[in-house]
């Protein structure tokens, strides 16, 4: 298990170390001086000269990257240039908002698309799969943010049941908090519930033709039982696995629910960042997404292999 | 013409699990095309896709009004026989501006995956025929790239590269280009695991015709159903960057953009939010549709 | 010892299963109908596609459905019929009265779950035990499959035990219930023969202990001869040949059994000098367009021109032990002799 271990995080290491490369490199994207670009709308030459200074730009490109990967090490994401704050002390801020969103809509998106997909699997050519089958399809195909806006549109505008915006800290009032957060909890889940479905069916259907399955079977275990104890149990690891990868997906996601929502998230943060040309943020907050994305691969595949009875004994 | 072979070895048909393996069904083109035909969804979803890309081209044709012209009439109007899907927030003809819409959306889907596989597919070839270090660089670049989710990779590349519908278009399709790079460098690595790849190798063809000749077509198949579904994901990306402000800039009509706009007008003008968001839903469930049914349609191992 | 002549356990009366496929449906079981007695031994041998396993599956619900369809006759277990029982009571019948061991053990164990808890299952839902009951059972159980030191080895999982042992692990399960009838699909095939020999004698002791009827499907007739009463051939989802062992082995009458025997080793090494393995020519035919007469006709190189037209019936054969049964319009042994005579 250790080893495991080991080995997992020899292959995450160079990958974060790659994609902060990646995200650095960002930067010779802009048009024109860079030292320009980074300040804005600023035109003042002493700003410049100290952004200058700051971001080594007049050194060579690798000398640059050893500067800004040095700093992210220690916490230094930059400073973010509107806000006049830095960007570490920002994302602390607002990724708790985001951390909220994203575990209720993955406990939406588990919530509906496991039942769903182990019903399809076993229901598999009938009618209750090709629903199953036809919900999910919707779920892939309707972009978040306008299923947001209907949303809005019928429960806030029309009914008058629920916030069309805004976010309450659920130390301030749970009941709020819950109020303002089941419509963007829902939308983002919608999304990553469709892929959770065909995961979760995908899996079921390898497992249901197994031959294990069939001495269940064969050992006169009712259908119910076979489902629930034979076949989910083994199904579930390629399932938490790829539930973990779409983490990334709900990170994507929340960044036009929170739009959408005007909830004050991780999300809100970059697409302000982008909008006013706060660069430093943005990479601060793309980076922050790669590492909590490798993150929780590496989480995963330690999950599963707890799972595992092979790996535990091991 | 091809006989479809290389389809059947690539997706090695086979019996589904649990029936027995003399149940087995020989993949021509023809047998392929009988498959495809036979699930109403994926031809529904073929039409759907044809109807629109129709739609783009003869825009100027179809469309009632200039979709950029301003009817101060119109600010707002509700759906009258005139502007069947009403107007928007100065009085553009919404209608005329969701069949014009139609350029940017497709046109994003269709120019950024191809910009995708023209960059994964060589890439890939690459990695999974050189093998080595060569795989190791370009495997690990691959990686990186995943690690960052496809639409924040994608918001990232368009607010450095500067907010327009072709650096839109650039942005999403170098962050979809990992996922061809791996999904062609796993194929490849199959296929030329195959006894006939080997064959080929022992009687001395030079590696660029052994992948031209014999792997590259057989990797065409699963390319296909990936790039039709990363369409549709390139489409929903487009109409989020441009419901950003991102993509395609003002004046000029894009589903996502009037979605943009239609969100501060939500009491007042519901038709400005229902009808672009539509046309984004049909437009994406046509791909997901399609390329399911393709997928299908190619390897009745996997069948769904 | 030949089958005793009581009221048939288990009565197969014109079985026919096919599989839908897209292109068009698989005929995998043709009408077949057979009898077996309390406490006999029934060897069905065949190739794969012969429709020796999908027909006992088929007539437990055991085949998935769709594609797989019953498209015709009755299963008498027990003089009921079981293809006209509900999911519900042809549950209890599997796993109780009738037992499985499957092919491969190393695939048809849960490797979620423990050993016991595997066991233990057939136990509490057909016997009503509690759970410190079965778990003794259990343990009784691996005891009478031979597996030492059964107590500690409950708790482990299938990964811990070694092939063999996992297949002792599958007829403890099967025999879980006291079956009247033991099922064993291919059960020795996926093992090294070393292994395969402890399996079948294992099978044979527990026979004698507890006096079940088995039926034991496999490709190989050498596996059969140790352990049958009676031997019935299949080919293409139908019966050729079926018979006492020793008269099927010493007075073959269908060509495709002649064409198994003349495939096996000569391990005894009584016949004339060491002859060469013979292998059957041919392809088995597809099972979407089966050829109207003898499946078997288009390989046969004794086959007349009827056998291309017109399936023959199963009846005795003529001159053989009775009970010898044979569907061919050619007559082997006259044949066999001419051509010994040129």
């Amino acid at each position: 298990m250790l080893r495991f271990l080991a080995r997992r995080l020899a292959l995450a290491i160079p990958t974060l170390i790659l994609a902060s490369m990646i995200i650095f490199a960002l930067q010779q994207l802009l048009p024109g001086d860079v030292a320009t670009a980074l300040t804005g709308e600023e035109r003042d030459p002493q700003v410049i000269a100290f952004i200058r200074e700051k971001y080594h730009l007049d050194e060579p490109l690798p000398v640059r990257y050893a500067y800004w990967a040095g700093g992210v090490l220690r916490g230094d994401l930059g400073e973010s240039i509107r806000l006049q704050k830095p960007v570490s002390e920002l994302i602390v801020e607002k990724l708790p908002v985001t951390l909220e969103l994203a575990c209720l809509a993955m406990l939406v998106a588990l919530a509906i698309g496991v039942p769903m997909g182990v019903l399809s699997a076993v229901k598999r050519g009938q009618a209750a799969d090709t629903i199953a089958n036809g919900i999910a399809l919707w779920g892939l195909s309707v972009p978040n943010f306008w299923l947001g806006i209907l949303l809005i549109l019928l429960f806030s505008v029309e009914l008058g049941w629920l916030p069309a915006s805004g976010y309450v800290s659920p130390f301030e009032s749970m009941s709020d908090n819950l109020a303002a957060m089941v419509m963007p909890a829902f939308v983002l889940g919608n999304a990553i519930a469709a892929v959770m479905m065909r995961h979760t069916r995908a899996a079921m259907l390898g497992v249901l033709g197994s031959d294990y399955v069939r001495t269940a079977r064969a050992k006169g275990v009712s259908p119910l039982r076979v489902t629930l104890r034979h076949a989910l149990p083994n199904a579930a690891i390629p399932i938490i696995t790829l539930g973990a990868l779409e983490f990334g997906q709900l990170l994507s996601g929340a960044v036009l629910t929170e739009q959408v929502f005007s909830v004050p998230g991780f999300g809100k943060l970059m697409v302000d960042a982008v909008f006013n040309r706060d660069f430093a943020t943005v990479q601060g907050v793309v980076i922050c997404t790669a590492a909590t994305y490798i993150a929780l691969n590496l989480a995963a595949d330690l999950l599963s292999a707890a799972v595992n009875p092979k790996l535990r004994r091991a | 013409m091809s006989t479809g072979t290389p389809i059947a070895e690539a997706t090695g048909l086979a019996a589904p699990a649990g029936t027995p393996a003399l149940i087995q069904e020989p993949g021509t083109l023809a047998a392929f095309w009988r498959r495809l035909r036979a699930r109403p969804s994926a031809v529904a979803g073929l039409i759907i896709v044809g109807l629109l890309i129709l739609m783009a081209v003869f825009a100027p044709w179809i469309a009632p009004y200039d979709p950029t012209a301003t009817d101060w009439g119109n600010v707002r109007g509700a759906p009258s026989l005139a502007h069947p899907f009403g107007g928007d927030e100065v009085g553009r003809d919404v209608l005329s501006r969701i069949i014009f819409g139609a350029r940017a959306s497709l046109g994003a889907g269709l120019v950024s995956v191809a910009l995708a596989v023209s960059l994964g597919l060589p890439l890939g070839l690459l990695a999974g025929y050189a093998g080595g270090w060569i795989d190791g660089a370009i495997s690990r670049l691959t990686d990186a790239l995943l690690a960052i989710p496809f639409l924040i990779l994608a918001i990232a590349l368009a607010a450095f590269l500067g907010p327009s519908l072709v650096n839109a278009m650039i942005a999403i399709g170098l962050s979809a280009t990992s996922t061809f790079i791996r999904l062609t460098r796993a194929q490849v690595r199959a296929v030329a695991a195959e006894e006939f790849v080997e064959a080929a190798r022992a009687m001395g063809n030079p590696p660029w015709r052994i992948a031209r000749v014999h792997i590259l077509p057989n990797i065409v198949p699963a390319i296909l159903v990936q790039a039709t579904l990363t369409i549709a994901a390139a489409i929903i990306a487009e109409a989020s960057l441009s419901f950003l402000g991102l993509g395609q800039q003002p004046p000029e009509p894009s589903w996502g953009a009037m979605l943009n706009t239609a969100k501060n007008f939500m009491d007042e003008a519901p038709w400005m939010a229902i009808w672009p968001g539509l046309s984004i839903f049909l437009a994406v469930l046509a791909f997901n549709l399609f390329g399911d049914g393709l997928r299908d349609a190619l390897d009745p191992r996997q069948r769904t | 010892m030949t089958a005793p002549m009581t009221k048939p356990l288990l009565d197969v009366r014109d079985l026919a299963v096919a599989f839908d496929t897209d292109g068009g449906a698989v005929h995998a079981v043709n009408g077949v109908s057979y009898t077996l007695h309390e406490g006999e031994t029934l060897g069905i041998v065949g190739e794969s596609g012969s429709g020796k396993s999908v027909h006992v599956l088929a007539m437990l619900g055991l085949i998935p459905r769709p594609p797989g369809r019953i498209t015709g006759g009755q299963v008498l277990f027990e003089g009921r019929d079981l293809l006209a029982l509900k999911e519900r009571e042809l549950r209890k019948v599997r796993g109780g009265a009738i037992g499985f061991v499957f092919q491969d053990p190393m695939s048809s164990l849960n490797p979620g779950m423990t050993v016991a808890a595997q066991i233990i299952e057939p136990l509490r839902i057909h016997l009503g035990l509690d759970a410190r009951a079965a778990r003794v059972r259990a343990k009784e159980l691996l005891d009478l499959v031979r597996i030492p030191n059964a107590g500690a080895r409950l708790d482990q999982y299938p990964h811990e035990f070694s092939g063999g042992q996992r297949q002792r692990v599958m007829i403890a399960i099967g025999l879980s219930c006291r079956p009247k009838l033991l099922i064993a699909d291919e059960a020795t095939t996926a093992l090294d023969v070393t292994v395969q020999a402890e399996i079948v004698g294992l099978v044979q002791e527990l026979k004698r202990e507890l006096g079940m009827a088995i039926i034991w499907i496999t490709h190989d007739l050498g596996v059969v001869a140790g352990i049958s009463d009676t031997v019935q051939v299949m080919y293409a989802g139908r019966i050729l040949e079926r018979g006492p062992v020793d008269d099927i082995f010493s007075d073959p009458r269908n060509a495709y059994t002649l064409g198994l025997l003349r495939s096996l080793p000569d391990l005894s090494g009584g016949r004339a000098g060491r002859r060469r393995l013979h292998q059957i020519e041919g392809a088995p035919p597809d099972m979407r367009h089966l050829p109207p007469g003898d499946p078997f006709a288009p390989r046969n190189a004794y086959a007349t021109p009827r056998c291309r037209t017109e399936m023959p019936p199963l009846a005795q054969a003529p001159g053989a032990a009775p009970g010898h049964l044979v569907a061919a319009w050619y007559d082997l042994p006259q044949l066999l002799s001419r051509e010994a005579a040129r």
